[in-house]
């Protein structure tokens, strides 16, 4: 197991490289720049900005600038927000996205493992029309859609709720954003789960388990759900590092200080900086969850154990 | 002798889209204690499916009529939450795949002890000392290290014993086996089959035992029940039926066996297939691949009557039947 791991991590390295490289080519094809205002500087100015951030010299050894400070854990300066660099940008930012992404993650998973269970057990009958529904209305619709909707509803029809903004320690300012980011996750997993549950159900080994005259409860818990959580494991971590990215979006709709305010716009200023570190931090989150992922299906599924 | 289990006039049907599949129909039976009764016939002449609703076990668009009686309780018609006090413990029943029939995802133990600890009430350290007990007497080498397995980490014939030793551990009245060997090598089957008959003796248990095999019918079984298209068409001594069979279908059954000594050029199948459930033909639904069929079997279906000695038959026809007229 622990081989099996290393060997995953190292693994990593190169898939990292690669999606670093092509990364900051991409982003360096895109048209424009950082200093591209809509009042053009002074060449003088231009040029001695451009020479601060080594965006003079040749494209081949910007990059290798880049890996190499990146090699020393430094993400390089914002190149538009003056006198910060990008790890303390993340630094203040990205610790409320996670928490608004695992809250959404935590609530949805949850929801979405109950709700497949009982619409796999009440297989067409009203509690899984019900399910289809909800699960249609989050697929379907788009998050700033959706968000929309609900700020109207619940925050200024009903005036239940904070229709965006952000008081510090407040939940409730969080339970719009969290749900708008959390219903197409829990239909995603809901589904996935009433499909996994139904196939189990008709397996050889839950009619034994049946025959043994368990009950249906102890059958469940015992005998169907680790079976059927494995198609819901291999997408929780691309469900994860979906919902990161999600938030971005709606942190940006609500107001929220996440890092998603920095992304998004750094992303229309080309700061190439922020939006580099940004993109490399998920990528890294994205690994670790897959290699997360990929040793829970270890102990859910003893056949695949890993030597 | 004390009957365990008495089936009467029991059918089962699933409802399709738009008709009905009438799998099993007027079953009748009576199991005594500790006798073996050989269930067997064709894929789909219902013998699986009549046991699968003793058990509660049908798919859901399966209806059961009729009675089950284990003592004073008719085990048709009981809620799951009722059946659940009898299955596992008075009444328990092997599968044919045992690939497929154990939990992947549990440890041997678990899944044995889990029986005890439901039925017996036993704490889990005791329902564990148990399973390995149990473990070591359907043959298991090194019981205490199997139990710790997970069930892909077993052979074949293993986890079927692992299947055998589960079946048995509250000692139950009856043991229904669905093909307990049809998955398994010929040299395990016949293990297979030793295990069966010793342990249903030590406890006394009344085995059914449900086959399309002869040769696994011969060795172990004391009566048989021969079914054809969803009904019994004939029942008796195993040995009688062995050496005087009454219906055409158990002789046709007895002559497409391969026999050992016997060294045939050729096999003599029954002729044409078995009949969809959906459309039995009129009359005996045996008639279309009857060499003894006259007019009356086309247009009557002849009931299951008594002929002596115990037997029983479902069949118009009298005279001799000699083979290869059944070709």
């Amino acid at each position: 197991m622990l081989g099996y791991a290393l060997r995953r991590v190292l693994s990593a390295i190169p898939i990292a490289l690669i999606a670093v490289t092509v990364c900051f080519f991409i982003l360096r094809l895109a048209p424009g720049g950082p200093f591209d205002g809509e009042r053009a500087l002074p060449p003088t100015v231009l040029a001695n900005l451009r020479a601060h951030y080594n965006l003079d010299q040749p494209l081949i050894n910007q990059y290798f600038i880049y890996l190499w400070r990146l090699l020393h854990g430094d993400l390089g300066p914002s190149m538009v927000i003056d006198g910060f660099n990008v790890s303390q940008l993340i630094r203040i930012g990205f610790p409320f996205t996670l928490t608004v992404a695992l809250t959404a993650f935590v609530i949805a998973t949850a929801i979405g493992v109950v709700a497949g269970m009982i619409a796999a057990v009440n297989q067409n009958k009203w509690p899984d029309y019900v399910l289809v529904l909800v699960v249609m209305l989050g697929v379907v619709v788009p998050n700033f859609l959706m968000a929309a909707i609900l700020q109207l509803w619940f925050g200024v029809y009903l005036g239940w709720l904070p229709a965006g903004g952000w008081v510090n320690g407040s939940i409730l300012h969080l339970v719009l954003p969290v749900t708008v980011l959390a219903w197409p996750h829990a239909a995603r997993i809901s589904r996935l789960m009433r499909g996994s549950m139904i196939e189990v159900l008709g397996t050889n080994y839950v009619r034994t388990a049946k025959s043994k005259g368990l009950g249906q409860r102890l059958v469940l818990a015992r005998h169907a759900i680790k079976p059927a959580l494995l198609p819901v494991v291999s997408y929780l971590g691309p469900g994860l590092s979906y919902l990161l990215t999600g938030s971005l979006a709606v942190e940006q709709i609500f107001g929220l200080p996440g890092i998603g305010k920095y992304f998004v716009t750094a992303a229309l200023n080309r700061d190439y900086g922020i939006v580099l570190g940004t993109t490399i931090l998920y990528m890294f989150i994205i690994l670790a969850l897959n290699l997360l992922v990929d040793l829970l299906y270890a102990w859910l599924d003893p056949k695949v154990r890993y030597r | 002798m004390k009957q365990v289990l008495k089936v009467e006039d029991m059918s089962v049907t699933f409802a399709l889209h738009e008709s009905e599949v009438h799998a099993v129909r007027e079953m009748n039976f009576a199991l005594s204690e500790g006798e073996t009764l050989a269930v067997v016939g064709e894929s789909g002449s219902g013998k699986s499916q009549a046991f699968l609703a003793i058990m509660g076990l049908l798919a859901k668009n399966g209806r059961t009529g009729g009675r089950a009686m284990m003592g004073d309780v008719n085990l048709i018609g009981l809620a799951p939450k009722q059946l659940d006090v009898y299955r596992g413990k008075d009444i328990a029943m092997i599968f044919q795949d045992p690939m497929t029939s154990l939990n992947p995802t549990l440890r041997v133990k678990t899944q044995l002890a889990e029986v005890l600890v439901k039925h017996r009430g036993f704490d889990k350290g005791k329902a564990v000392k148990s399973a390995v007990e149990m473990l070591e007497r359907v043959g298991i080498p090194e019981p205490a290290k199997r139990a710790n397995a997970y069930p892909h980490e077993l052979s074949g014939g293993m986890r079927q014993r692992v299947m055998i030793a589960m079946a048995l551990l509250c000692q139950p009245k009856i043991l229904i086996a669905d093909e307990p060997t049809t998955a398994l090598d010929v040299t395990v089957q016949a293990q297979m089959l030793d295990l069966f008959k010793t342990l249903t003796d030590d406890f006394g248990t009344s085995l059914v035992l449900i086959t399309h095999d002869l040769g696994v019918v011969a060795g172990v079984a004391d009566r048989m029940m021969v079914m054809y298209g969803g009904r019994a068409v004939e029942k008796g001594v195993t040995d009688d039926l062995f050496y005087d069979p009454r219906h055409p279908y158990t002789l046709g059954l007895l002559h497409s066996t391969p026999h050992i000594a016997k060294r045939a050029e050729r096999l003599d199948p029954i002729q044409g297939l078995p009949p969809s459930l959906e459309h039995l033909p009129k009359g005996c639904s045996f008639n279309p691949r009857c060499a003894f069929a006259f007019d009356r079997c086309l247009n009557e279906r002849p009931p299951l009557t008594e002929t002596g000695n115990g037997r029983e038959k479902a069949c118009f026809y009298e005279g001799p039947m000699t083979y290869g007229k059944v070709a």
